[in-house]
């Protein structure tokens, strides 16, 4: 077959794989091969030097649900979640608005808002450690001004989680307010113009037309801060380190915890998988719903 | 109704004023002794001693060399593989193209955070424990990357391809002369994303990390902050400075580019 257009597409063909081929083998490596491995490392027995791992089957997945800390930490991250993400989204939005409209100092507010996001997490968590103590802590002097008493934030269980929510929001309320505010700025004028001869006063308008045109932005920023109250645990670190009495522990750091820490590979294995299983129904979220309204090509 | 038009301008400044306090707050605390810094003693005199102190208490021009190379590892890594990989997505036809493309785009919810311990075990298997590319090779065939290259290849005019072609440029001749220089703007806004979220990193640099000598600046500082090791606040505030202080002054100077480049990445 010397067919010449046939020989092309083969050439194509191998020129792409050729191309793809050192990308794919690092996603292998890292991505594909680990998630394969973790969900077959979930269902064998931590092994010790005396007896070696053996199948369980869904041993250890039972195990995790008899214990009583993973479902506290499950729920505390699902309120992590709650939290977080509708607080961090209203005030991204806030902030977008009062950015983009005509006030004083506008660049002033405008880095204020942002700057925290090129911050690392433990230093964020450094710097809000100064506002947490108690005794000489910020907030604690703030409150002695009003007569208030000593609170330990990062110390007791009803506070803590809350105290670890805030750091999240301060952190990634004005990463979210950048879309917010390009997707403002791409609204033409005159819509706002047409509302004022309508005689639509400005709340209408911004309730009326602004924010079903953000709307694709806060899917974005929805599935954006979804993901982030998976991953955004740095801050435990230095603040809590899941404490006290697991009352901040979150999902990954307890992953961490079980396989640095208490050496409990399995365990941390299958809760790797129900993480992936979160993820993967997010992922689904994201092709399914929100990219059939906004199409790639 | 007006009221709260008047008011609003207020608030705005008030939340900028608040979120801006904690960053204010540690930055005068640097400076200042710790007895003055807890007693918010705004007259105390300036001082360098935490600053000294903090230098002294960890090997940070270790660790400032490690952000530094791993960053530029990763972005050196993320460009090489990204480049090829959005190419090849972008203007190659071939079989099981889109195939793969969705598995590539999976791997944008499979967070590296959350592979943490098989990666520690490859990791360990391919002897890259306690090494700066054992921290940044996770990250390199970024498929957010992948995307976005190929996003910029595809928006590159076909007639610049084919005049390349017709003066006898191989594809990879035509990628190095025609795509690359067309995509410059996303190379730039990549680098920024990429070069402030690994000099942030923490939870896989922590894990692969065991001594200082790999060990970048965030990892470093945790350590360093640790309540156990009983550094007072204005130390911890003096190292917490120095560790943000190379990406915030980038940062300050480079304000337009650095929120259009965290917009041209996150927006497809």
């Amino acid at each position: 077959m010397s067919d010449p257009h046939r020989l092309r597409r083969r050439a194509q063909a191998i020129h792409g794989w050729l191309l793809l081929t050192p990308a794919l083998a690092m996603l292998t490596t890292f991505a594909f091969y680990p998630t394969v491995a973790t969900f077959w490392a979930s269902l064998f027995s931590r092994g010790t030097r005396r007896r070696p791992t053996e199948f369980v089957g869904l041993e250890n997945y039972q195990r995790l649900f008899d214990d009583p800390t993973f479902w506290l930490v499950a729920k505390n991250n699902l309120l992590y979640a709650g939290v977080t993400i509708p607080v961090s989204i209203l005030l991204a939005l806030a902030m977008a608005l009062w950015a983009n409209a005509k006030i004083p100092a506008r660049s002033f507010v405008r880095t204020a808002y942002f700057t925290p996001t090129v911050l690392p997490m433990i230093a964020a968590a450094n710097l809000w450690l100064f506002f947490y103590t108690p005794g000489f802590g910020v907030l604690d002097q703030i409150g002695a001004l009003f007569g208030a008493a000593s609170v330990n934030w990062l110390g007791q269980p009803e506070t803590a989680l809350w105290a670890v929510c805030v750091v999240t929001i301060w952190k990634e309320a004005g990463f979210f307010m950048i879309f917010y505010l390009a997707a403002l700025q791409t609204i033409p004028p005159d819509l706002r113009e047409a509302a004022q001869i309508e005689g639509a006063s400005r709340l209408a308008y911004t309730r009326r037309i602004v924010l079903p045109l953000l709307m694709p932005t806060t899917l974005f920023i929805l599935v954006n801060a979804m993901i982030n109250s998976v991953k955004l645990i740095d801050h435990l670190f230095i603040l809590t380190k899941g404490g006290p009495s697991d009352a901040s522990k979150l999902i990954l750091y307890y992953i961490w915890e079980n396989a640095f820490a208490f050496f409990d590979a399995p365990a941390a294995a299958a809760m790797t998988v129900l993480m992936l299983a979160v993820l993967g129904a997010l992922a689904a979220f994201q092709f399914f719903v929100i990219d059939r309204r906004t199409h790639y090509r | 109704m007006t009221l709260l038009h008047r008011l609003e301008p207020l608030l705005a400044l008030a939340l900028a004023v608040l979120w801006i306090s904690p960053l204010a707050f540690a930055f005068w605390a640097a400076f200042h002794a710790s007895t003055d810094a807890v007693n918010f003693n705004l007259a105390a005199p300036w001082t360098l001693e935490n600053f000294r102190t903090a230098w002294q208490g960890a090997p940070w021009l270790r660790y400032f060399l490690n952000s530094v190379i791993l960053v530029t590892t990763v972005l050196i890594g993320q460009f090489v593989l990204t480049t090829l990989a959005g190419f090849a997505f972008a203007q190659v036809e071939f079989r099981g193209k889109d195939v793969v493309f969705v598995l590539v785009l999976l791997q944008l919810f499979i967070l590296p955070e959350v592979l943490i311990v098989e990666n520690y075990k490859i990791a360990t298997q391919l002897g890259l424990l306690d090494t700066i590319l054992g921290i940044g090779a996770p990250y390199m065939a970024s498929a957010f990357g992948i995307f976005l290259m190929r996003q910029a290849f595809k928006s590159v005019p076909k007639e610049l391809d084919e005049a390349a072609r017709i003066e006898g440029c191989s594809l990879m001749g035509v990628l190095w002369r025609v795509y690359v220089p067309a995509a410059r703007p996303t190379y730039l806004a990549y680098a920024l994303v990429s070069v402030s979220t690994h000099w942030n990193n923490f939870l896989w640099p922590l894990v692969v990390t065991n001594n200082a000598s790999a060990r970048p600046l965030t990892v470093g500082l945790s350590i360093f902050g640790a309540p156990e090791n009983g550094v007072d606040i204005s130390v911890i505030s003096a190292s917490t400075m120095m560790v943000i202080a190379p990406l915030l002054i980038l940062f300050l100077a480079f304000q337009r580019q650095f929120v259009q480049a965290f917009l041209r990445a996150g927006i497809k």
